[in-house]
């Protein structure tokens, strides 16, 4: 359904799905409240660690953006804390759009774009995105 | 972070006439963990999977599951009534038939999870009253896996498990294994040549070379920490030997220098423009492109 992950990326499963449930969230293929799958059925549809999901899962909780309820499973968060991420993202979609839109008209390829930007993230967020 | 170890070896090695299958293995499984240990085929992976089954003696060099050595006879006893093992080897007994070896196996084991035998020879489509020489490989497998998940066993040790399944048997047996672990607990340790399958499922990851450990640790940290720096000068790339700490290795090619970084890869980008760089990008690595540069990249 909602997530995929791609293991040969080199970047982290869990920080792929964390990108995917927030993501989500944004634009409101989860809405506040939802139940995301549990970490059984989410491993085994995937086929990735279960450990994996559980990773992903408490750092979005420590982020805000989901709730974990002991033994009923993962929430959306019904905060502001889900509100404010996402529209932080919002804002920061329009941000990367108009630098698209600036770069393609520069005449900056498509296959470019996406290089630069996959170099950027490596190059910083190696340490900040990392360590909790 | 300071979980018990389940699996442990230190220095352990096996000489075999005049080869040398383990020199100095170490290696640490915590509990809970899904580990894959990757290897070319002779690296040694089933030699250290046959000294932890007490199959086979050490030379030299200690190896432990739950605290317990294990080669001593006593204490192998007590460990294997805990692990569960399936090898490529599918050593069966093939003349029974599904259900027979299923009833077999269950008399032997007094934890023995009836419900779910009934639930994976239903989810793994096994037919029961036919004999296990007559099964496919991928069933043979799935069955063996069954066994071993149904006895209750703390830790499943997998001897390349996957090995000539095609890719739709593969996948259901990593799909039961995470979803095992997922609903009971268990410790997985396997031994694999598929980096895919390692990248997909292990939390830690082990790359064995010629018998030793050459890398060790968890695979999130690891891809967190290892980048591809790729820089670019004006004229010919400088023979540099980098201050920054983390330059694991570094290739010289006209204008470009390719540097694989075991971390801290922002320093050696500073310290690279501060050479004269015109452009530095940093790429992730993947599993593949490490272990290659571990087994080739021999400097």
């Amino acid at each position: 359904m909602l997530f995929r992950s791609n293991p040969a990326s080199g970047v982290p499963i869990y920080l792929q799905l964390m990108e995917q449930v927030k993501h989500a969230v944004e634009t409101g293929a989860l809405r506040p409240g939802e139940q995301l799958p549990g970490i059984r059925p989410l491993s085994e549809e995937l086929v990735i660690n279960p450990n994996t999901v559980a990773k992903a899962y408490r750092e979005l909780e420590h982020e805000g953006i989901i709730e974990l309820r002991q033994g009923a499973g993962a929430f959306v968060s019904v905060n502001a804390g889900a509100h404010a991420q996402a529209e932080k993202l919002r804002g920061a979609r329009t941000i990367v759009a108009a630098a698209v839109k600036q770069l393609r008209a520069r005449g900056v390829t498509d296959e470019e774009v996406r290089r630069l930007y996959e170099a950027a993230l490596a190059g910083i967020s190696g340490k900040a995105g990392s360590s909790g | 972070m300071a979980e018990s170890s389940i699996i442990e070896t230190v220095g352990l090695k096996k000489q075999y006439k005049n080869v040398t299958a383990l020199d100095g293995l170490g290696l640490t499984v915590p509990a809970g963990s899904i580990y894959g240990l990757l290897g070319r085929n002779g690296a040694g992976k089933t030699t250290a999977i046959k000294i932890l089954m007490g199959m086979v003696r050490p030379t030299a060099g200690r190896a432990s599951i739950f605290g317990l050595a294990a080669s001593q006879s006593e204490s192998s006893v007590a460990i294997r009534k805990r692990t569960g093992f399936v090898s490529d080897e599918r050593d069966l007994y093939d003349f029974m038939t599904v259900a027979q070896l299923i009833a077999f196996t269950a008399s032997f084991f007094p934890h023995w999870r009836a419900d779910m035998a009934k639930r994976y020879v239903r989810s793994f489509d096994l037919p029961e009253s036919r004999t296990v020489k007559a099964l496919s490989r991928g069933a043979r497998t799935k069955l063996a896996l069954l066994l071993a998940f149904c006895r209750g066993a703390e830790l499943l040790i997998l001897d390349e498990a996957t090995t000539g399944l095609d890719p739709v048997a593969a996948e259901e047996v990593l799909q039961a294994l995470v979803g095992h672990v997922a609903s009971e607990g268990a410790t997985v340790f396997f031994s694999s040549h598929q980096i895919g399958e390692i990248e997909q499922i292990a939390d830690r990851v082990a790359i064995i070379d010629r018998g030793r450990t050459a890398l060790e640790g968890a695979l999130d940290d690891l891809r967190e920490s290892y980048r591809r720096i790729e820089l670019v000068f004006d004229g010919d790339a400088p023979a540099v030997q980098f201050r920054s700490p983390g330059a694991a290795r570094v290739e010289r090619k006209g204008r470009m220098l390719t540097v694989l970084a075991s971390t801290g890869g922002e320093q050696i980008i500073e310290e690279a423009r501060s050479l004269g760089a015109v452009s530095a990008e940093a790429w992730p690595v993947t599993l593949k492109e490490l272990f290659l540069e571990i087994v080739l990249g021999k400097g």
